[in-house]
């Protein structure tokens, strides 16, 4: 385990109220819900991000909505902790479980209770897994359309409470634009529906339970918003000799109007990594390349398309390809979508990192990287959403080798300070959980951290909802001290940086 | 990067004037432009926060689709700056004024004719800074599309009515405009027209605005020439000869909005979810939104017009009526209790005094 961020000083729980848990919980749930031995804990004892481990005390996994209201009154009764919990596959240790607290599993949530077409919306349980969602309405030539990367497992429930994205994000928005409605359960116990199939009033708290990391309230019920599956897909491919131009070039397409349906990007480690793990077609001599997916109605598709190629002649792209068909489009989003595998095969480990960042400020970001990457001896391969700024820079290490994950860290920390630093964000769609707490002392000051904590503090006043998680206590910040770079005032901003 | 001129930055005043008003436990309504001080309550023993000279464009990147401005940058100014590049504001906000700022547009979270289509201001709020109540000057979001560090208080911010803070500035997401438009109209019953309109929507046509009135369904298609043209080949209807007729619905220009102030019948926004029936309360009917969003002048009694809402999963707000219903009857659908339970401890935890715009979104604060 990393000593370098994660340090769970809380107390282990204590067995009287761990017993306490166990025979009230079993008065409503079944033996097999009610998750106690070792052998039993250990697989919830770490979420995506495997570095921070954790066996929790306690798992229970209700099936219904009274349930997680039980459990929940019975936890805030005790000021016991809850870690709530969908499929485990999130990157930045939000599900962390916690050494006093229990894990509210929510796989047992995972039907689909209605889809209506003609509305277009679907009602699911948080556990469903999100490319289950679009395969239940395809028949119906609808979609969900946010799609991260791990949505063939990961839940909609785990999507809310990380506002998930995916490579379509620019044009059809994070999870927070495509859902309708959540009903969730505070820690109190009480049932709230926020947000609804109606324009509603009030607060959006809506978009509050958004990417709250688990921290407000547990959701347990859905209302997504499908859209019509676009009549005509293309894709151009693009490669380039220079990261900059390949940049230039994607500003390009936007300033003429066009909101492509993906846009990714990819450096040549992570071009030379891809083609190598998915034998896709990309060109491997090429310093940058961009897929670029475009789509709507036949004609505006076939306009945008022709747009798009004599820009990147223009730009004098090496390689400009069209997919012929959907097998080869299919065939080269597969090199993309298979880039953290394919790095994966390259180095023993390799710390993925989510930071986002104006676009205009892509070479400079990634020529700093560059140097670093020399200084810390960690190569780093570079996927990019490059429509939306989303930066995903992974660092090859080797756990093995003594102190290599503390540097790998440590230069971690320093690309997402670098984005806070040119106006952008430590993170874009994988969450700040455990991981980047620190950093949020970068991004945020004293008094934005307290106004978060009030926040809290409205829904949760015991902090029992995955205390601990997201929004760093002052004295961490105090303690972290870093170098402080706050709303693009430098300490010395007479010095170049680049 | 472009930069306006007109730049005026007065938030240490208005930090100022807010610590004061917190400290003497003083109560200020938030003023904009005045364009939608219709809307909601005005408690008249309130001095005003006068936001419209914090003016300017921050930036304006037209290749990052974002801009950041000031709230009160009038927002005729901001759509200026993005129609230089061919951009626009999506959601297609209501001004109800030439002084409407932008301040204000996000505040009220109106959004006009394209909502269904595009979304509304809550999904093109990028980032804010905030003047609480505490007297503090804080920043959230950002100027990026992917931005979940922390929690997402631009959204909270958007519709608030001002009720947890003063919009400082804004960064907004913004599209291409679309070269293009054309509306066409055919002959359809409510009925009719709620099923057409919400079947239009999962086509994968071009629409981007559908309206219902007096048995004749409007729809507008956008784009490019060519897409624009053989979208409308498909669908049925002529072609308009009324070519403002989504900015007079957006802007309450249409002679439907247009009532001499001695008439009684009070002006309703109903909310539904799609394809709700029509409801039978008395009156006259507009429907915007592929029917989600109706419009109704009449004289029904507030709670029977509450009601009506409330068993189809709707809500009803009171737009413009005159000061005697303004004042007997909540402006907006009161909340659960226990939504209203959380609105309440949000409200003290940005606004402990309730300096802000008492009683303007719901009695309770």
């Amino acid at each position: 385990m990393s000593q370098t961020l994660f340090k769970d000083e809380t107390p282990e729980i204590d067995q009287q109220i761990r017993q306490e848990l166990i025979t009230r919980f079993l008065a409503f749930m079944d033996d097999e819900s009610v998750l106690r031995e070792d052998e039993d804990l250990f697989p919830y004892e770490s979420d995506g991000l495997a570095v921070y481990r954790q066996k929790p005390p306690l798992v229970v996994l209700p099936e219904t909505i009274e349930q997680v209201q039980q459990i929940l009154k019975i936890c805030h009764e005790l000021k016991v902790p809850v870690v709530a919990r969908g499929a485990g596959t999130g990157l930045s240790g939000g599900a962390l479980p916690l050494k006093n607290g229990i894990v509210l599993g929510m796989a047992k949530f995972n039907k689909i209770l209605d889809i209506n077409t003609q509305s277009r919306t679907a009602v699911v349980q948080p556990g469903v897994r999100n490319l289950a969602i679009s395969e239940a309405v395809s028949d119906f030539n609808l979609y969900y359309a946010p799609d991260p990367s791990s949505q063939i497992v990961c839940t909609i429930g785990g999507n809310v409470a990380e506002n998930s994205g995916g490579v379509h994000c620019l044009k059809y928005g994070m999870t927070v634009h495509n859902v309708l409605q959540v009903t969730a359960v505070t820690i109190e116990g009480e049932l709230i529906t926020l947000g609804g199939t109606a324009d509603t009033q009030g607060y959006d708290l809506l978009g509050l339970i958004h990417g709250s990391e688990g921290m407000l309230a547990v959701t347990v019920e859905i209302v997504v918003k499908l859209l019509p599956k676009p009549n005509s897909t293309k894709l151009l491919m693009a490669a380039f000799n220079s990261v900059d131009v390949a940049g230039d070039t994607v500003a390009e397409i936007i300033a003429n109007g066009i909101i492509p349906a993906g846009l990714e990007m990819m450096d040549k480690p992570a071009i030379v990594a891809a083609e190598a793990f998915a034998k896709c077609g990309y060109p491997t001599d090429v310093e940058a390349l961009f897929l670029c997916e475009l789509d709507g109605t036949d004609e505006e598709v076939q306009e945008q398309l022709q747009q798009v190629e004599s820009l990147v002649r223009k730009n004098n792209a090496t390689v400009v390809h069209i997919a012929r068909d959907e097998e080869e489009r299919m065939q080269l989003w597969k090199g993309r979508k298979s880039a953290f595998p394919a790095v994966g095969r390259l180095s023993p480990d390799y710390y993925c990192i989510d930071g986002t960042i104006p676009r205009r400020h892509l070479s400079r970001v990634l020529q700093q990287m560059n140097i670093w990457s020399e200084e810390y001896g960690l190569r780093i391969a570079n996927v990019f959403h490059a429509g939306d700024g989303n930066l995903h820079p992974l660092i090859l290490f080797d756990a093995n080798i003594d102190g290599e994950l503390e540097r790998t860290e440590e230069l971690g920390a320093k690309i997402l300070e670098l984005c806070v630093e040119v106006g952008g964000t430590i993170t874009g769609e994988h969450g700040v959980g455990m991981e980047k707490i620190n950093q949020m002392c970068v991004q945020f000051d004293n008094d934005e951290i307290t106004q978060f904590h009030a926040i809290k503090n409205a829904f949760d006043p015991d902090t029992l909802l995955n205390p601990g998680k997201a929004i760093p206590t002052l004295n961490r910040c105090a303690e972290y001290g870093a170098l402080h770079v706050h709303h693009g005032e430098l300490p010395h901003p007479d010095i170049e940086r680049f | 990067m472009n930069h306006s001129t007109n730049h005026h930055d007065i938030s240490e005043a208005l930090q100022a004037q807010v610590s004061r008003a917190a400290a003497s436990k003083e109560k200020l309504n938030i003023k904009g432009g005045n364009s939608k001080a219709f809307l909601g309550l005005i408690n008249p023993d309130a001095a005003v926060l006068d936001v419209s000279q914090h003016t300017g464009t921050i930036s304006h990147e037209p290749t990052e689709l974002v801009i950041t401005a000031r709230a009160g940058t009038r927002l005729e100014d901001i759509k200026q700056t993005l129609k230089a590049h061919y951009q626009t504001l999506a959601f297609e906000p209501p001004a109800y004024g030439h002084d409407a700022t932008i301040g204000g547009t996000i505040a009220c979270a109106l959004a006009g004719p394209a909502k269904p289509y595009f979304g509304g201001a809550r999904d093109y709020i990028l980032g804010c800074t905030v003047l609480t109540g505490h007297g503090q000057i804080l920043k959230f979001g950002g100027e990026v599309m992917k931005n979940v560090a922390g929690y997402d208080v631009s959204r909270l911010m958007t519709g608030a009515m001002g009720t947890l803070g003063v919009l400082l500035d804004v960064s907004l997401k913004v599209l291409p405009a679309t070269s293009h438009t054309t509306t066409l109209i055919s002959n359809a019953t409510a009925e009719e027209a709620i099923e057409q309109l919400q079947a239009l929507g999962g086509m994968g046509l071009p629409v981007t605005a559908s309206a219902w009135h007096n048995n004749k369904m409007y729809t507008r298609l956008a784009g490019s020439a060519g897409t624009v043209a053989a979208a409308a080949e498909k669908l049925p209807g002529s072609e308009s000869n009324e070519p403002e007729f989504w900015l007079q619905l957006r802007e309450h220009t249409l002679p439907f909005f247009t009532r001499p102030e001695s008439r009684p019948e009070s002006l309703w926004r109903i909310s539904v979810p799609a394809l709700t029936p029509p409801l039978s309360i008395a009156g006259e009917w507009l429907y915007d939104w592929a029917g989600m969003q109706r419009w109704l002048v009449s004289s029904a009694d507030a709670n029977d017009v509450r009601n009506a809402c409330s068993a189809v999963g709707g809500n009803a707000t009171l737009f413009r009526a005159d000061k005697n219903m303004m004042q007997s009857t909540d402006i907006f659908q009161p909340l659960p209790v226990p939504l209203m339970k959380l609105h309440r401890r949000l409200k003290q935890e940005f606004d402990p005094e309730g300096v802000f715009n008492y009683q303007r979104l719901f009695p309770e604060f």
